[in-house]
Parts: C-alpha cells; sequence; structure tokens
C-alpha cells in the first residue's frame, strides 16, 4: 500500500499535509483505488468554513458516491480547480496532482488525533483483513 | 453463503476486484470499468454471467407452461430461438426479466436473474401448468458473454458451429475450443455478441482460449462495472433498478413484450389489460445532464418546481462522456425534450429528457 511517510492520515481514508499553517488534504490510494475510475468531484468553495468531521466534498466513480470527510477545521484557502475538468487525475496522482483542498488550519490540537503512515497502514490491513 | 463461479480462480488471477453480487463473489472490474467498456465498444469484452441462472422446462406441455408464466409469446419462437420476456405476478409487476430459448416444443430453458433465480423456480413451480416439469438447471452451466463488434470474428475459429447463420436472438448448440456449448447470439451490452453455455468443468478453458485469441486485438475481461454502464447506455432495464414488484412492464417501456392480443392467458394478464387501458401516470424516461453532478437510483426528478419522479439508474457514460441517467417521471414531463431537474443531494440540477438508446452500437455486417 503506498502511504508516504509525510503525510497524516484518517479511517475516512483522507490525507493531509500540514505545511505551517496549512494543510493540504486529499484521498488516500486505497480510497482512490477502491473507487476504480472517478469520474467526478465536487469541491467547497474558496473562503469557506470547514469543521472537522464535516463533509467537505463528494468524489464519484462511475459506479458509487463518496463523501470527503475534514480531517481538521479551517477555512478553505485553495481549490483544486483541475479536478473539475478532470477529475481522474485523482487515479493518476492521488498525493500530487490529484491533491482537493487547502485549509488554513484553526485549531492545530486536532492534528493529534490523525494517524501517522504507518498507523494508517495497520487501519487499513485491519479493515480489509 | 457466497458462492464462487467456475471462473473465480481465473478472476483473481487477472487481479479482479472481486465483491459479493447477489451472494455470489463476482468481478466488479479487472482493470477498471472505463477501459473495460470502450474495449466492448471499440472491440469485444468476455464477461462472466455464470451467476445467472436457469430453468429447464420440458415435456408435454412445455409450450402452454411457458406462455403461461411469461408475458411475451412464447408461441412464436421456432426451435433455436429465443426471445426476451418479463415474468409478471397477478398484480401486473414485474416478478423478474428473462431470456427464453426454445430447444424444441418440449424443451425450453429460461435464463434468470442471478438474484432472483431462487425466487424465479418458487415462483415458475407454483404457477406452472399442465404436465411439463420444471428442473433448476443453474449447477449445469457455466455462462461467458463475449460482447462486441469483433466478438463474431474471433470466435468463428474456436467454435465449432457456423456462427454466420445464427442470427440475433438464436442459438446453436455445437462446440467452442472443443467444449460442447449452447453459443446464442444475446447479449446485454448493445454490441453483437455471444453468450456461450458450457458445462462449469469446460468454463475455464473456454473463458482462457477466448481471452488468448482476442488479446492481440484489444479484447478485455469485463466486469459487472463495465456490464453495467453499457447496458445502460442502452437503457436496457435491470431488476432492482427499472423493474421491480412495484413497476409494470408497460410503464417501463417493455410494453412490446406483453402480447395482450393472444387468446392465451397468462400470469398478470388481467390486470396488465387494465393497466393499459387506464393510461400511463408515470413513464421510464432516459435523460443526459446538462448541469455537472452524476444521478444515482433513488435521487429525485423535479419538473416546473414540482416532484416529477425518482431515478432508477444513471452514470457517467464512457462513450458520450457525459452523465446519464434513467428514471421514472410523471407521463407530462417525460416527452423527449422536456427540461427537467435531479436533485443531487440537496441541489437542483439540470437535465435533458432525451432519445433512447443513449448510445447507438454500430450494426454488424451480415
Amino acid at each position: 500500500m503506498n502511504a508516504p511517510d509525510n503525510l497524516k492520515y484518517t479511517k475516512e481514508h483522507e490525507w493531509i499535509k500540514i505545511d505551517g499553517k496549512t494543510a493540504t488534504i486529499g484521498i488516500t490510494d486505497h480510497a482512490q483505488s477502491n473507487m476504480g475510475d472517478i469520474v467526478y468531484v465536487e469541491l467547497p468553495g474558496e473562503g469557506e468554513q470547514v469543521k472537522k468531521d464535516d463533509t467537505f466534498g463528494v468524489v464519484e466513480s462511475v459506479k458509487a458516491v463518496s463523501d470527503c470527510y475534514a480531517p481538521i477545521s479551517g477555512k478553505v484557502i485553495d481549490v483544486n480547480s483541475v479536478l473539475a475538468q478532470n477529475p481522474e487525475t485523482i487515479n493518476e496522482d492521488c498525493y500530487g496532482d490529484g491533491w482537493m483542498i487547502k485549509l488554513e488550519l484553526a485549531d492545530p490540537s486536532e492534528l493529534k488525533e490523525l494517524m501517522d503512515h504507518t498507523q494508517y497502514a495497520d487501519f487499513v490491513a485491519e479493515e480489509t483483513a | 453463503m457466497t458462492r464462487k463461479t467456475p471462473l473465480y480462480d481465473e478472476h483473481a488471477r487477472l487481479g479482479a476486484k472481486i465483491v459479493d453480487f447477489a451472494g455470489w463473489l463476482m468481478p466488479v472490474q479487472y482493470t477498471g470499468v472505463i477501459d473495460e467498456h470502450r474495449a466492448v465498444r471499440a472491440a469485444a469484452g468476455l464477461f462472466d454471467v455464470s451467476h445467472m441462472g436457469q430453468v429447464e422446462v420440458a415435456g408435454p406441455g412445455a409450450t402452454d407452461c411457458v406462455q403461461h408464466l411469461t408475458t411475451n409469446d412464447v408461441k412464436r419462437l421456432v426451435d433455436g430461438q429465443a426471445q426476451y420476456s418479463v415474468v409478471c405476478n397477478e398484480r401486473g409487476t414485474v416478478v423478474d426479466d428473462v431470456i427464453v430459448y426454445r430447444m424444441n416444443p418440449e424443451r425450453y430453458m429460461i435464463v434468470v436473474n442471478a438474484s432472483n433465480a431462487a425466487k424465479d423456480f418458487a415462483w415458475f413451480q407454483s404457477h406452472a401448468t399442465g404436465r411439463a416439469t420444471l428442473r433448476n438447471a443453474s449447477d449445469d452451466y457455466a455462462l461467458i458473454a463475449f460482447q462486441g463488434p469483433l466478438a463474431a470474428e474471433l470466435l468463428a475459429p474456436l467454435a465449432d458451429a457456423d456462427l454466420a447463420s445464427i442470427k440475433t436472438y438464436c442459438f446453436t448448440e455445437g462446440a467452442v475450443a472443443g467444449a460442447k456449448a449452447i453459443i446464442a447470439r444475446t447479449g446485454y451490452t448493445g454490441e453483437d455478441g455471444f453468450e456461450i453455455f458450457t458445462s462449469p468443468a469446460d468454463a475455464t478453458p473456454v473463458w482462457q482460449a477466448l481471452l488468448e485469441r482476442g488479446k492481440q486485438r484489444g479484447v478485455l475481461p469485463a466486469g459487472l462495472g463495465a456490464r453495467d454502464t453499457l447496458r445502460l447506455e442502452m437503457k436496457y432495464s435491470l431488476y432492482g433498478h427499472e423493474i421491480t414488484e412495484d413497476t409494470n412492464p408497460i410503464e417501463a417501456g417493455l410494453g412490446w413484450v406483453v402480447k395482450l392480443d393472444t387468446p392465451d392467458d397468462f400470469v398478470g394478464k388481467a390486470a396488465l389489460v387494465d393497466i393499459k387501458a387506464g393510461g400511463q401516470t408515470r413513464k421510464l424516461a432516459g435523460f443526459r445532464m446538462t448541469e455537472p453532478g452524476i444521478p444515482r437510483q433513488g435521487y429525485r426528478i423535479i419538473a416546473g418546481g414540482r416532484d416529477a419522479g425518482f431515478v432508477t439508474s444513471g452514470t457517467m457514460s464512457p462513450s458520450l462522456e457525459c452523465a446519464i441517467g434513467i428514471g421514472y417521471v410523471k407521463a407530462d414531463a417525460a416527452a423527449e425534450g422536456s427540461d427537467i431537474s435531479i436533485d443531487i443531494r440537496g441541489r437542483a440540477r439540470k437535465a435533458t429528457v432525451v432519445k433512447t438508446p443513449f448510445y447507438k452500437p454500430r450494426q454488424r455486417k451480415g
């Protein structure tokens, strides 16, 4: 399973990368691979406030609809506009060009609840067992 | 308990993503739904549909029995011919959709949906007429669908049968890759193609031979995901979506397989006569999204600001590269060109009722 060690993860299969007060968020390789061909992505608008555990977007594959949950609270400062026209970018590069939104971190203490890559790998192994 | 088809090990070997479908462990996709879908439209795809059920109706009175159990006119069939049909209950709603194959006047095979196989067999037994005997023959057959414009050309060298003489919705008994088979020119993708019934023991060599023969030409194994997007582009009904025990075949656009003008009675006929006379309040319509979003089963359809129905199936069409859907719409909002909206997670997204099938496959030669 591909889960880079510089990222944090959630049980809902989002990844989050912290860079100062900015958090970049996307869905994991495990999630995109399970969904198959991603054909539609719905994202929030810039400036919107999202709360930890709330739905911030929707990813749809040919077969299924999946909500995306915010790993932390914060203000949306950037959205990946490429995904509107090329949602398959998530399949191709989920940790790179397939990122979804950037948040301005509201409460750094929320980061403590996230998993690191080994915890996440164990979680996935357990979930798929 | 979940069951495996005789081809399960092949699917695992090919790296398929396996899901539980109607109690069967089935491949939903191998490399990806869109690739597999496109392979079927451009070349051919190989589907394991061994999970589907087969019921044999045999003996004196077999024709009358099948005529009584299904809505289409079985008496129009000759030996070696197949017929799409519907099984209704007394209320005129749909128990299942089936294909009836006539071997001879005293022997028919009815292919039923996997999800309904047990229900159908019990239904047939309790509604059978005359002295015909019914047998659940599902374990006798593996079923491989080979579908696409190259299917005939690629199957021909492997088949001990004159494929050119098998017209659409006809079949013959012969052999494929040396294995005894029923070769039927039927399918669920809109493309030319064949459904090959073999013994479970022969399924793997037949599957491998077809894949081996086809791989240089772009043939791919295709899973349930592609099967669904392909049938949806053709607006073919899927049990549990377009047709259920809450819908009747006339509103589902299947009036063409309901033959009310024969002297024979069938289960549900009286109800369907009334339903037809009463006019249709709703209709199964195909629509194309004109705003972003993908319609999904259960989403509400809105017309003129009012609730006008619900979506039965929807997807991103790999052939048309836009979102399409099917749904029951109030008759006055179901005409081609009507503007409707789909409630997608609380937002009304615009769509237009369009002519179906959504996709028109190339006509086959000969």
